[in-house]
């Protein structure tokens, strides 16, 4: 068994403990902390996901929300339907056992099938390059919003709530764990160099024979089944979802998670995931103290006015991002020869 | 009769919306013709042209006595159709002014980075736009003054094309004309053929770039404002993310004419109005919103160039 391998399950070991003596402490005494701690997870799988396809890939996707969105549907339904004959088979309500496995199986089917939208969405959008991607995948993202927002199934406008709040410490630290072995393991592999390649130059790439489409469907495939799994810990954190949650806002915050912590990087991406999860609550809190006057108040609460004066000010100042590594972003970010 | 009629009226409804997008399409395939980019904070360009015209329309209300007329008559047509063009106007020059800040602010300094970032930057500035509007002026839609009284247009049989649906119509072409005057006809308009033909070239031949560029912005700003202020005549409620899908569903327009080709931009916003008011027509209303998108996918699988573009090959 590999290093890597063995600090994967320790660190596991470690959540799962937690998340056994600490959880319902946590949870009831910090209900709030409880709270950020738990979107802090999803927004750092969402983030490490994109940034296989942004950062390491190299294309701009602006569509994350979408996939999300899949997994969400995906695991509230199954959950909704399906989860009284599963957790009653395997030994009934009371069980955590059953639950969790019951939840597992869900979040597993909601991955894949994220998986399998992020194939359809690959194979015909990955033939386009550059901006027209980030459109494509913003129109496939909001396609994909307007097929829930009119199917009656899944609630439509009115929304959908989720049987079975099972989203704790451990599924959702141990899915960021999981999703960040996977992202750099793959980057380190065979496949990675792949991702590089293609990022660094495509045609020179297609040119020593890499097939660039592969990887590039590849790294959207592995990206969109983390968001679904993702999205089910959102729809089993929340209990209820609307079309709403998921549209286009939701796919530029894990942008400027994923642009602020560096394209390529992450580390990065995952420390720039936790402060802009932390950061609005502590803007929030401090626009309430006597420090602030009221007039300000708004534009403290106001996250989005934070995030585009951010995006703009890095792309102005330091395009490779926090964390980013400066030399293989001027590599990348230099063009060669005209155009 | 009636089914002709019927497709008649649709067609005249899908002419005036598809009119907006085509006045948006053209700013976004004019950046694209000088930049080669794409300016994402466009959309919000034409939400701003209507906040400005939102927001001038109290200074010149007492003149020219905004919402008193309830008809047009002979006698009052001119007098209403010279205060909405005002206001028009007015709101036009200030957006180009804004279009102008903003490549100067936020594009010019990126201008030898990859697009990439540009894209990034302008994703930014479309944000911020809708935020610091939503902040200063709250989330919550606004009601448009009436510029231009609002009813149907009489002598037409069955037909019903409302007044603002006409000023729209109408406005668009007058737009189009005045446009094709100043690319066709004028050093300005030349100079930015020139550009978008070969940027080094341009500059070689003693055109300071910048100049041009900064020109296609306000021009394309100007247009996106016109388009904000007649479509709020016609729908009056304003609000700060208004400019988002109309904004997307241009730049398809322009893609779908044709990426930096002018006539081809006021094609695919026609088309694109006329398919979204169809969808509509035979009963997926809920629909609409995702047509264009559909249309895009489609058009860069099998069409990338579009209707009226010219291939363009990879250099290596």
């Amino acid at each position: 068994m590999s290093r890597a391998l063995l600090i994967l399950f320790a660190a596991l070991l470690v959540c799962l403990s937690v998340s056994i003596f600490g959880e319902n402490f946590i949870a009831s005494r910090y209900a709030y902390y409880y709270d950020i701690l738990i979107t802090i997870g999803i927004n750092v799988i969402l983030a490490a996901s994109l940034n296989l396809v942004n950062g390491y890939t190299g294309q701009f996707s602006l569509g994350h929300a979408g996939f999300m969105a899949v997994g969400a549907y995906t695991s509230a339904s199954w959950s909704n339907h399906l989860d009284p004959y599963i957790v009653g088979w395997l030994g009934g309500a009371g069980s955590p056992f059953a639950t969790n496995v019951a939840f597992l199986i869900s979040m597993l089917l909601a991955g894949i099938l994220a998986g399998v939208a992020g194939f359809a969405v690959g194979v015909p959008s990955l033939r386009v390059k550059g901006d027209y991607l980030a459109i494509v995948t913003l129109g496939f993202g909001e396609i994909i919003r307007v097929t829930i927002l009119n199917t009656d199934f899944v609630g439509a406008s009115r929304g959908l709530s989720v049987a079975g709040s099972y989203t704790n410490l451990f599924w959702t630290y141990g899915s960021v764990l999981v999703c960040v072995y996977v992202v750099l393991g793959l980057v380190h592999s065979t496949y990675g160099r792949g991702f590089l390649t293609v990022r660094d130059d495509e045609v020179a790439a297609e040119a020593m024979g890499i097939n660039t489409t592969k990887y590039k469907v590849m790294a959207f495939v592995v990206a969109s089944f983390f968001a679904g799994i993702a999205g089910a810990l959102y729809a089993h954190f929340k209990a209820f979802l609307t079309p709403e949650g998921f549209n286009f806002f939701r796919s530029v915050d894990v942008v400027v998670f994923v642009i602020l912590g560096g394209m390529g990087s992450t580390i990065g991406v995952v420390l720039a995931a936790v402060m802009l999860t932390i950061l609005p609550e502590v803007l929030r809190a401090l626009s309430h103290t006597q420090f602030v006057p009221p007039a300000y108040q708004g534009l403290l609460e106001n996250r989005l006015i934070l995030y585009s004066l951010l995006l703009i000010i890095l792309m102005l100042t330091r395009p490779q991002g926090l964390f980013g590594d400066p030399g293989a972003i001027r590599k990348r970010f230099t063009r060669s020869g005209g155009n | 009769m009636d089914r002709l009629l019927e497709i008649v009226q649709q067609l005249v409804n899908g002419v005036s919306l598809g009119s907006i997008y085509a006045l948006i399409a053209l700013g976004y395939t004019m950046v694209y013709g000088v930049l080669r980019f794409i300016n994402f904070a466009h959309g919000d360009i034409y939400m701003l042209g209507a906040y400005s015209g939102f927001l001038l329309a109290p200074f010149f209300s007492h003149f020219f006595r905004f919402g008193e007329f309830d008809t047009f008559t002979p006698q009052n047509t001119l007098f209403i159709l010279s205060g909405a063009g005002l206001i028009m106007v007015l709101s036009m020059a200030i957006c180009a002014v804004i279009g102008v800040l903003i490549e100067r602010i936020a594009y010019r300094p990126l201008r030898q980075r990859p697009r990439l970032n540009v894209l990034i930057t302008a994703i930014g500035v479309s944000l911020f736009l809708q935020n610091i509007t939503q902040y200063r002026l709250g989330a919550d839609p606004k009601a448009f003054p009436q510029l231009i009284p609002v009813h149907v247009v009489e002598g037409l049989g069955n037909l019903t094309i409302l007044t603002s649906q006409l000023a729209i119509i109408v406005a668009t072409i007058l737009l189009l004309f005045f446009l094709r005057l100043i690319v066709m006809r004028t050093k300005m308009g030349m100079a930015m053929r020139a550009l978008s033909l070969n940027p080094t070239a341009c500059s070689l031949m003693g055109v300071n770039n910048d100049v041009v560029i900064s020109f296609t912005f306000a021009l394309g700003s100007a247009l996106a404002a016109a388009a904000g202020i007649l479509v709020s005549m016609d729908s009056p409620s304003i609000n700060p993310l208004m400019g988002n899908l109309p904004g997307i569903k241009a730049f398809v327009a322009a893609v779908l004419g044709g990426i930096g080709n002018i006539p081809g931009a006021a094609l695919g916003g026609l088309i694109i109005g006329i398919l979204e008011t169809l969808v509509v027509a035979i009963g997926f209303p809920q629909w609409r919103d995702g047509i264009a998108f559909a249309v895009l996918i489609v058009i860069l699988l099998f069409k990338p160039t579009g209707l009226l573009g010219k291939p363009e090959r990879e250099k290596v």
